[in-house]
């Protein structure tokens, strides 16, 4: 199915490997971090990741349809690190 | 069709730039001590990592098609346009549970005397 070379695609398993350490390192963070700031901060990072892996995965797989869920994670990501970020501000988040 | 093979290098070396630089922003979020001096490290990986990443499949998809493949580009738009705010609310949220928290940890706010509930009055202000 994929056509593209055996550089290209060890350069992508090693891609997608260093992503996946990238997203253990946030979730050390959201288990470990002292305060909610920083769980809330592991969570940006972890999604952020996961995009990026699922981007990598569509290149690996030629594939165009892989975007789309990039595209909805990075989306939705936003909106809700948005609100959490607001509900540690405020106590709520929708006034 | 095959990708000529400048293009394979290229490709290849902005994946392994791209996550490499995103590990060492996750890393940096793991090694770093306090909050204040951890939220610089992801933004290695949402700005970056980011780019080199779509610009990768953006080159990839261009070339593989033969015509103009520039979607990925929306998300390097929506992740630029998103981050800061997401940043901002967090850095805001975190000077404000460090003050009410009464551990003396980060200094006072300018606009209010007593530094505690200066959530409402430093709006709109610099």
């Amino acid at each position: 199915m994929t056509l593209t070379s055996p550089i290209l695609l060890w350069c992508l398993a090693a891609g997608q490997f260093m992503l996946v350490l990238a997203m253990g390192c946030a979730l050390v963070r959201i288990v470990r971090g002292p305060a909610a700031q920083d769980r809330v901060m592991g969570m940006d990072c972890l999604y952020v990741n996961g995009m990026l892996l699922i981007l990598l995965l569509g290149l690996q797989h030629a594939s165009a349809f892989y975007f789309e869920a990039a595209m909805l994670i990075a989306l939705f990501g936003f909106v809700g690190s948005t609100a959490m970020a607001k509900f540690l501000l405020r106590g709520e988040v929708i006034e | 069709m095959n990708l000529p093979l400048w293009a394979e290098l290229l490709i290849s070396a902005l994946v392994l730039g791209g996550s490499l630089l995103a590990l060492v922003g996750s890393f940096g979020l793991v090694t770093l001590r306090s909050f204040f001096q951890r939220i610089h490290a992801p933004t290695l990986v949402s700005t970056m990592g980011m780019w080199s990443i779509t610009l990768a499949t953006v080159l990839f998809f261009s070339l593989q098609g033969g015509q103009l493949y520039l979607h990925a580009l929306l998300i390097t738009f929506f992740i630029a346009l998103t981050t800061p705010i997401t940043t901002i609310f967090l850095m805001r949220a975190a000077l404000f549970r460090e003050r009410m928290s009464g551990r003396n940890t980060v200094p006072p706010s300018v606009s209010a005397p007593h530094g505690t509930q200066n959530s409402d009055k430093t709006k709109g202000k610099p």
